[in-house]
């Protein structure tokens, strides 16, 4: 479903029009505030937000807050800064999008072109799992992780990010491929191509969109996630859970600017995208709630 | 030849079960990871499992516990507040903007990006923001004070009472933009003619939304509701950074009574509980709505 066809087609006084345009922007301003805030503060030392208006620009620009966000503020007990927890949310979120997305498209396929008895309640029980509240399996999780050698450890989280997250990739290619025309499918196993072939030959080329979509959608996701990377991060904590320790720290004083200069920091790859690609990522919100 | 037809008989076989065997990795990791793992949980929530899973049965005493516990109720009393509120406060917003933004507004296509940048934020990013914000020495009411209202004061998030408020307030901010972008597709699919054929007959703008527009929205606020009750029992990494369950336990919810219950004070057994319980709960909003999806697309 696209956003940009047309308005409804309603006539407005001019009044009521300066009013709304009134409330968008308010609206405008709420929204854009905290993140303003947090992008002025982390450009201040120290003593003039402690001592100054969170509001004002700063007096004296310094970008100390940031470099020391990334390379020597205390996270926990070491003083490393956020960079290495950067890095280990790329470590995580790569193959994690990778897989996900690549499981996600050969279901959509499988389930709109290859059906058989019973898939609907297959595909019904992967989109359940998609909204269960993710306490119900932390136990076990943590249980499973550790026998099999993989707590605390990147291959873990991106094993638990895929799980959880193959079941938003299948909604969105099944959706997609529904609405690709079935004869050419059976056109061209007509001509003798089997499963793969046709996979490859045809059905990828045309998932562009799609997949722009389910990677951005999974990018989101993980890179967001807080509460498996909280639970299951053990040495290798990704950039959530690493900011959540740093603006938590209850030792020495509390350094505001290092904090938001670190909370953009873990905002930035997730913002890019929005900004790169934001249509594709407002279809995906879609697709996940609205009928595609 | 004779061998010639077994071969071919062997592919078409072969690919009929391609596809089944293509799709099992995925079912065997979902039937695992997340039917056998909510059943073993299920199984916990009966045992009296402490630091680890132990698997004597107790019948229903975790439950019995939990119910009885003052934090669950804690929990579930700002669970049922914050909800609500969350609920019904990003409805208002999303379709007051929807609507607004539905009336060939110039620079639309500036403003739909600022009010939906949030949701690519995390939980913890937006907590974070909103910590220091409402913050009273550093934020707001420090600035209002600088800019001379000195009488202004603010202080919800150190209030027990409070504090629960300034949660749905982040919440409100980060997805309500969200909520805004599902009502304007909503609206957005609406055909013009009917809405010209109402004004033909004389009806305002006013009656115009009311009587045509917003009924025909029915499954944009179900999608809504669904999406919003879903992440607000989920609601975890917010709380946690913006007031870390605080102050004292006035903004716990069952995802951080859970966890708090499980993994740092030892009583797994209740923690399993609590866990079902938030599982039935979500499993009792989306269940019809998934398979209303799903029988539709058949």
């Amino acid at each position: 479903m696209s956003i940009a066809t047309q308005d409804t087609d309603v006539n407005t006084g001019k009044i009521a029009r300066t009013f709304i345009y009134l409330v968008l922007l308010v609206f405008a301003l709420f929204y854009l505030l905290p993140f303003f805030v947090m992008v002025v503060n982390s450009l201040k030392p120290l003593d003039e937000i402690t001592g100054g208006n969170m509001m004002a620009l700063p007096d004296k620009w310094t970008i100390q807050p940031w470099l020391s966000a990334w390379s020597s503020a205390q996270i926990g007990v070491e003083p490393t800064g956020l960079k290495p927890y950067f890095v280990n949310s790329i470590l995580m979120v790569v193959p994690a999008v990778a897989i996900s997305t690549f499981l996600g498209a050969l279901n959509g396929y499988v389930l709109t072109k290859w059906r058989f008895k019973g898939d609907t309640i297959l595909f019904g029980l992967l989109l359940f799992s998609c909204f269960i509240p993710f306490q119900i399996v932390l136990i076990p999780m943590a249980t499973i992780l550790g026998k099999i050698g993989l707590a605390g450890s990147i291959p873990g989280l991106v094993l638990v990010h895929v799980v959880y997250g193959v079941g938003f990739t299948t909604l969105y290619y099944r959706n997609y491929y529904a609405a690709f025309p079935t004869e050419l499918v059976r056109a061209a196993m007509m001509d003798g191509a089997g499963f793969f072939r046709i996979f490859w030959r045809i059905m990828l080329p045309v998932s562009g969109p799609i997949t722009v979509v389910s990677v951005i959608w999974q990018f989101t996701n993980v890179w967001n996630d807080f509460l498996f990377g909280a639970s299951f991060g053990g040495q290798s904590q990704p950039m959530t859970v690493a900011l959540n320790n740093l603006v938590q720290s209850s030792t020495g004083v509390k350094e505001y600017n290092v904090h938001f200069a670190g909370a953009i920091l873990a905002a930035l790859p997730t913002l890019l995208v929005y900004i790169v690609a934001g249509r594709y990522f407002v279809r995906g919100l879609m697709a996940g709630s609205v009928k595609g | 030849m004779a061998r010639h037809a077994s071969d071919a008989d062997f592919r078409t076989k072969l690919q009929e079960w391609i596809p089944k065997l293509v799709l099992s990795p995925s079912i065997a990791l979902m039937l695992v990871f997340v039917y056998g793992f909510i059943l073993f949980t299920i199984y916990l929530s009966f045992t009296s499992s402490r630091m680890l899973p132990k698997y004597d049965l107790i019948g229903f005493d975790n439950y019995a516990r939990l119910w009885g516990l003052s934090a669950w109720w804690t929990a579930v009393t700002n669970l049922a507040i914050f909800a609500s509120l969350y609920i019904f406060i990003c409805t208002a917003i999303g379709l007051t903007l929807a609507i607004l933004l539905d009336q060939k507004i110039r620079g639309e296509g500036m403003l739909r990006p600022i009010y939906l940048y949030p949701m690519a934020l995390s939980f913890i990013v937006t907590g974070t923001a909103w910590k220091w914000f409402l913050d009273p020495g550093i934020g707001l009411e420090n600035t209002m004070h600088l800019w001379g209202w000195d009488s202004f004061s603010f202080g919800w998030i150190k209030d027990r009472n409070m504090a629960i408020y300034t949660i749905v307030i982040a919440a409100v901010w980060q997805t309500s933009g969200f909520v805004m972008a599902m009502f304007l597709a909503g609206l957005r699919g609406i055909d013009n003619e009917i809405l010209k054929a109402a004004q033909i007959d004389g009806a305002s703008n006013w009656s115009l939304y009311r009587r045509i527009v917003i009924p025909m929205l029915r499954p944009a606020f179900l999608s809504a509701f669904v999406i919003l009750a879903h992440l607000a029992v989920k609601s975890y990494d917010l709380v946690i950074a913006l007031t870390g369950g605080g102050p004292g336990r006035a903004t716990e919810l069952p995802a951080t009574f859970m966890y708090s219950y499980t993994f740092t004070r030892n009583q797994m057994g209740t923690g399993a509980a609590s866990a079902v319980i938030m599982l039935m709960t979500i499993a009792a909003i989306m269940m019809p709505y998934l398979y209303a999806e799903l029988k539709e697309k058949k």
